[in-house]
């Protein structure tokens, strides 16, 4: 490996995740979102809609399958 | 692959994991499901009555707020896709990040970061807290519950980013294949250490307060006062098939995940590479 070489692969990183981090955080935020409202939100019987059951009752099926705690 | 291309197409490729996890859900789980649900309402109505014998008032039960029909066919499919495609976006991020700092072709890196998913978010934890049918799991320890299992989550995450940095300041000396081993063992150890911290289900304390000792929270015997049993324990071959099941649709969601991702990739990839090509030709 030249040094030369070494130097413009880190460049080449370097700007793509520049331009990724936007994308990259937007899909981090909404994954971990999603996977929250499917697997966590009402669990403790505190959700981000206030004090309702409506998510858990409707993916209830969905939350046992995928191995969330659900009662 | 720019960030750009990799988020949709592997929140397409989480859609599919989850489509197909639906079917088999509906085929497989829900039968089980439904006998899961059949057994807690007759648990409950066998409860009632020894509590009627005791003078002890019935619990209230909570409104229904869908039917079963709803749950099972919809609810089971929303929830299977929605998850899927959370489980793409989050391998999005990873991808992206490692595809510039390993020299393996796109579906091999794809299958790479799938089987890492599946390990972290779903084997590992499994092993400590497996995926439980309704009836199994008391309501007033779900917080508790949804506490642990998280912990395994974030632990076993943890743990292979700290096995990967091992793997990465031993390969020089020791080659790759042995330098994955020792990373392998350091996750084990790592795994193995959490699960033996944390308690067991059944060690919790408000578990212990209502049903005395126990490993998990499975339904056990009905005795009444005399302990003759008025009401046989969980199906424990029902608890195995519906375990199996949950397995088999992680590994479906995470399989399809990687495998679809990763045809997606290669022609993106392949396109691009092409496009340069006609460029510089031009």
């Amino acid at each position: 490996m030249t040094t030369a070489g070494a130097t413009a692969r880190a460049r080449a990183t370097a700007t793509t995740a520049v331009g990724d981090m936007p994308y990259l955080i937007g899909s981090l935020v909404v994954g971990l979102l999603l996977f929250y409202f499917i697997g966590f939100d009402e669990g403790a019987a505190t959700s981000l809609f206030g004090n309702t059951t409506v998510v858990h009752e409707f993916v209830h099926d969905a939350r046992h399958f995928l191995g969330f705690p659900c009662h | 692959m720019h960030a750009k291309a990799v988020v949709p197409r592997a929140a397409l490729a989480g859609a599919v994991g989850g489509v197909v996890a639906w079917l088999f859900a509906l085929v497989f789980a829900e039968p089980l499901i439904q006998a899961a649900i059949d057994y807690e309402g007759e648990r409950g109505e066998a409860e009632a009555a020894l509590d009627a014998a005791a003078g002890i008032a019935p619990p209230e039960e909570g409104p229904e707020i869908f039917s079963r029909t709803v749950q099972g066919v919809w609810g089971i499919g929303v929830g299977m896709i929605v998850a899927g495609v959370a489980l793409g976006l989050l391998f999005a991020v990873v991808y992206t990040l490692l595809q510039g700092k390993v020299s393996v072709r796109p579906r091999v890196l794809a299958l790479l970061v799938a089987g890492a998913g599946f390990l972290t978010f779903y084997a590992t934890p499994f092993v400590k807290y497996p995926a439980n049918p309704p009836a199994v799991g008391h309501d007033e320890t779900i917080g508790d519950r949804s506490g642990l299992f998280l912990v395994m989550v974030v632990g076993s995450i943890v743990f292979l980013v700290a096995a990967v940095f091992v793997v990465r300041a031993l390969r020089e000396r020791l080659g790759l294949w042995n330098a994955v081993l020792v990373g392998g063992v350091a996750y084990i150890v790592l795994s193995g250490i959490l699960m033996a911290v944390l308690p067991s289900l059944g060690e919790l304390a408000a578990n212990v307060a209502t049903y005395g000792p126990a490993d998990s929270e499975t339904p056990q015997p009905l005795r009444d006062p005399a302990g003759t049993i008025v009401f046989p324990g969980f199906d424990p071959d029902l608890l195995y098939s519906f375990r199996v099941y949950a397995i088999t649709a992680q590994a479906i969601v995470w399989g399809l995940l990687g495998l679809v991702f990763g045809a997606l990739a290669e022609r993106a990839t392949g396109s691009a590479s092409v496009e340069t090509r006609e460029s510089v030709q031009a």
